[in-house]
């Protein structure tokens, strides 16, 4: 039992943010910040180094089950990547707010700064907390923050709605792990992640759900689990969230929290051990689909950072994959699908949390110097903001799964798994791995579409409006987070078993990791760093061949090849971003819907006037799963708003009314 | 080590022996096999001009273009007498993603000119090495299902064609690899690269700013990458035929030259695609792969 008192005080300090002066407050929460990481990042790496468990209670008397508070390996992993993300979030934040000082009050930041603090806690509890109760009331937590936290501009009427939108379906997720927690507790007498174990395959399950009791079950906690990690056609409040948050909330909520849902998975599965079949092909499937869709629809947009958000979808997507790998490789008994599955997940989870948040950092970055987001205003900014673009340039290419990044290495891990698989199995098997090979294939393929469209738009070429000509860079406090991120994304891509040995130990929660197979592994990747290490010198080597060349020869500057006609604005004629995506649009309509606004040229336009094109593009599972199930709730609810009388005396009778009716049910012993 | 050396006399014959083609075909007589070798040459010797517009990525682009492919082609084995000068479990993996990364930094090298025309070469160039990714991959898995390991060495060692219907497959896949090869080189059908209007290009307009050492290095590069996708096309008959070393180095280059001869037969007498059409032939190319998939889940009897 590792007493938690000092834990709890750190926690009790923040409410102080609320008397400290507006201009020190985000130092304030700086260092609660840096306090809470150190603690709870000793407690980690003792975890997950030294392998001891450590658990202790909740101080709230009512959830008085022994045990409640432990952190295991999982929860070491997940504490320890939470951390690195709201350090450099908090650090960020400075620079990012500092325009807004003028503008919002005292109260604004104390709330924004509390809600951030609170958002940190509640994920740390959420990996901790083990009751079933409890884990609700930290889960809730957490929505609440992150709630106030996208609320931080809610003088603007369409990030209130946003917020509203959020709101409603991080609740509609509770309602469903609610409903998982409920049955779990019928069955075993005890509401907890502890009792999942025991409750999965046992009769009194079968007795409430049918015969295939577990896979529903697990349905029910991975709708509750997916809302939060943006699985499809759970993932539509993630595309308006995001961009509506300050950056360096959008760079925590897609970094690190939208990974508590696949926490929330990961335990169930802990707890799961028959119809993996089912569950591992159903992962699988609605996996791979995320990450298609989600990098489809990322293609098509045009705000940074609701393209970062459709992104995000993909990522999950990948998570996905390799955790449903990691599933069948337990269902089909192949030890090595199960542990590559599996840490390539695990791995894929810290990766995308360090350049999902660089990424936004970037896009935040811009939008401060810029105030847009529109990549069809942007370009050029390399010229404006150098560190920034180069920063910018290792997420984009870390995320698009390019060696020698780390986003390599996880992809990597993944596919090992399954061309080692390919050999081992049966006809449908055979095929699915590989539809996941495919499906991978063209995940990584999208990426780099995307990443390359992104990068060339916002960067590159000449400025498309004035807002892109007088960007200046951002101030060092927002850079200096963007330092340690990028120096992570190179050491795991250069040296992944620096952090693949500690994943390792997380796996073997799930499934036996033997020795030999790690070793192999090891081996392999210490190939890929050597082979990466190579790739870097020649291209070193090349570069200082090309150096001497040019400083031999006479180097000329001019402008850009204009087809020999060189009067005209140069950034007229630039490929935007609404073109580079034309092309793929065109194939790609079944899945994404987008509608262009344009009057065509008539024969008779001898003297055409002004024209405008307009085009956007929809969401279809938003449009037609989403909103439809939102309008039939409508239609339901409208019912209950009789009850809306405006009348304080009708008011006042509706709880009597309810105590009622429980003291007559009770009576009656119905309850 | 062997299969490098075969490369780089591969890469060298290579262009001058697709245009020799191409001459006499049309009756001309036709420049000599090194001439582009001659051209290249010159292009180092000259100087650059750069646009105002463009910053480092654009300098560094061709460059780290031309290292990817460098890179890629230490990975081919020599059929299952030696392997690569880089061998390891999955190493194919890293060899196609080694190439997009080329890729990728070719593309925003392009966009870095702010030409419209540029950003359209960029467009189409990456659409296309999307839309090809996943029939690479599934000839790979079909490889690696058929020989049952991981790394290009240790699949055409156990690469063994037993019965007759394994040949079926075997030209499948160099049949998908020729098409993957002209796609990722942008050859006809796809794309031509004598075509004289900007709007019709695709790889070509990528380049139109590059000069001097970086259309140079550009040049070498398309040259290495048809060697590199005509080594594995080669490795795929050495394998299974097994003549000794001497006179599989000899099939080696020759199949490189007969991939030689067909591009300049192909592209004397074929029109390119339609723009349109281009997606769905590349798009076809992944369900002629998925039947050599098929193919091979027959030979290994999993049905």
């Amino acid at each position: 039992m590792e007493s938690f008192v000092p834990f709890w005080t750190l926690l009790t300090l923040s409410f102080f943010v609320f008397i400290i002066p507006k201009n020190h407050k985000q130092l304030f929460s700086l260092v609660l910040v840096s306090a809470v990481v150190a603690m709870t990042s000793y407690w980690g790496i003792q975890v997950l180094f030294l392998g001891q468990e450590i658990t202790g209670d909740l101080p709230l008397k009512f959830l008085e089950s022994p045990g409640s508070l432990i952190i295991d390996k999982l929860s070491a992993f997940f504490i320890l990547v939470v951390n690195f993300t709201i350090l450099t979030g908090i650090v960020y934040a400075k620079g990012y707010l500092r325009p807004y000082l003028k503008t919002k009050n005292v109260h604004q930041f104390s709330v924004h700064y509390f809600s951030y603090l609170w958002l940190y806690f509640a994920m740390l509890l959420v990996v901790m907390v083990r009751d079933g109760l409890g884990f609700l009331i930290v889960w809730e937590l957490m929505g609440l923050s992150s709630f106030l936290l996208v609320m931080f501009d809610a003088e603007k009427e369409d990030v209130l709605k946003i917020g509203l939108n959020y709101m409603i379906q991080m609740h509609i997720g509770f309602l469903f792990l609610v409903f998982g927690f409920v049955i779990v507790g019928m069955v075993t007498n005890q509401m907890s992640f502890n009792a999942m174990a025991q409750a999965f395959s046992s009769e009194g399950l079968t007795a409430i759900l049918g015969v295939h009791g577990n896979f529903w079950l697990f349905l029910i906690f991975f709708i509750g689990f997916g809302l939060k990690a943006g699985f499809i056609p759970l993932h539509t409040w993630l595309p308006y969230a995001h961009p509506a948050a300050p950056s360096h909330v959008s760079g925590v909520m897609s970094g690190v929290m939208i990974k508590m849902g696949i926490y929330g998975i990961f335990r169930v599965i802990i707890s799961l051990h028959t119809d993996l079949m089912w569950v591992g092909y159903f992962l699988l499937i609605i996996s791979i689909a995320t990450g298609i869709f989600g990098i489809m629809m990322s293609i098509v947009q045009e705000d940074t950072k609701k393209l970062l958000a459709y992104s995000s979808i993909e990522n999950i997507g990948i998570i996905g994959i390799g955790m449903a790998l990691g599933v069948l490789g337990i269902g089909m008994q192949i030890p090595l699908l199960a542990v590559l599955g599996f840490s390539g997940s695990l791995l894929h989870i810290l990766n995308h949390s360090l350049f999902k948040s660089i990424l936004f950092y970037g896009a935040g970055s811009i939008y401060k110097s810029t105030h847009t987001r529109q990549l069809n205003s942007l370009g050029g900014l390399i010229k404006r903001m150098p560190k920034s673009a180069v920063f910018f340039l290792i997420g984009a290419m870390a995320i698009s799964g390019l060696p020698p990044f780390n986003g390599f290495i996880s992809e990597f891990l993944i596919y090992s798994g399954l061309f080692k698989s390919l050999a081992a199995a049966d006809l449908n098997f055979s095929l699915t791995i590989l539809a996941s090979i495919v499906g991978l294939a063209l995940i990584g393929g999208l990426a780099v579409f995307n990443f390359t469209r992104i990068y060339g738009m916002v960067f590159l070429g000449s400025p498309r409006s004035n807002h892109a000509v007088h960007a200046t860079e951002v101030e060092p406090s927002m850079l200096i987070p963007q330092y340690f991120i990028a120096t992570a994304i190179i050491g795991i891509g250069l040296a992944p078993f620096i952090v693949l040995q500690p994943i390792q130990e997380v796996v073997a929660l799930f499934t036996p990791v033997n020795t030999a197979l790690v070793t192999d592994t090891f081996q392999t990747l210490s190939s890929v760093s050597i082979t990466s290490g190579i790739m870097i010198g020649i291209i070193g080597l090349l570069l200082i061949i090309r150096n001497w060349q040019q400083k031999k020869t006479e180097v000329v500057y001019g402008p850009t090849w204009g087809c020999a006609y060189p009067s005209g604005d140069p950034a007229l004629h630039q490929y935007t971003a609404t073109s580079f995506a034309d092309n793929f649009k065109q194939l790609a309509h079944p899945v994404v819907k987008t509608d262009n606004h344009y009057k065509h040229f008539e024969e008779e336009d001898i003297f055409p006037p002004a024209r405008s094109f307009k085009s956007s593009s929809y969401d279809k599972l938003e449009i037609g799963f989403i909103n439809k199930i939102g309008k039939y709730a409508q239609r339901i609810m409208v019912r209950f708003a009789v009850l809306q009388t405006g009348k304080i005396q009708h008011y006042l009778v509706y709880p009597l009314v309810f105590i009622l009716v429980i003291f007559l049910l009770t009576y009656l012993k119905f309850i | 080590m062997i299969s490098i050396l075969l490369i780089i006399i591969s890469a060298i014959l290579f262009p001058g022996l697709v245009s020799l083609t191409k001459s006499k075909l049309s009756g001309r007589k036709g420049a000599s096999v090194f001439q582009p070798y001659y051209d290249i040459f010159r292009l180092f010797k000259k100087g650059s001009v750069y646009s105002t517009t463009t910053s480092w990525i654009f300098q560094i682009a061709p460059t780290v273009y031309f290292g990817s492919i460098v890179g890629a082609s230490l990975m081919i084995p020599f059929g299952n007498y030696q392997n690569g000068l880089i061998s390891f479990q999955g190493d194919f993996l890293f060899f196609a993603y080694m190439l997009a990364m080329g890729k990728f930094i070719m593309i925003i090298g392009a966009l870095d000119t702010g030409s419209g025309f540029e950003g359209m070469g960029a467009n189409r160039e990456a659409l296309y090495s999307l839309l090809v990714e996943p029939a690479f991959f599934i000839i790979i898995s079909a490889i690696a299902l058929l020989s049952g390991f991981t790394s290009f060495h240790d699949m055409f060692t156990h690469f063994h064609l037993d019965d007759y219907v394994a040949w079926l497959f075997v030209i499948i896949a160099v049949f998908v690899l020729i098409q993957i090869a002209l796609i990722e080189n942008s050859r006809l059908p796809v794309d031509d690269p004598k075509t004289h209007l900007e709007l019709t290009m695709v790889h070509e307009v990528m380049v139109l700013d590059n000069s001097g050492f970086d259309m140079a290095i550009i040049h070498l590069a398309g040259a290495l990458k048809f060697a590199v996708f005509g080594g594995l096309m080669a490795n795929l008959l050495i394998s299974p035929i097994e003549l000794g070393i001497p006179l599989s180095a000899l099939l080696f280059v020759v199949v490189q030259m007969l991939f030689a001869i067909t591009v300049g037969f192909m592209e004397s007498f074929k029109a390119r695609l339609k723009m349109t059409y281009n997606p769905q032939f590349i798009i076809t190319l992944s369900g002629i792969a998925l039947l050599a998939f098929f193919v091979v889940i027959i030979i290994t009897q999993t049905i």
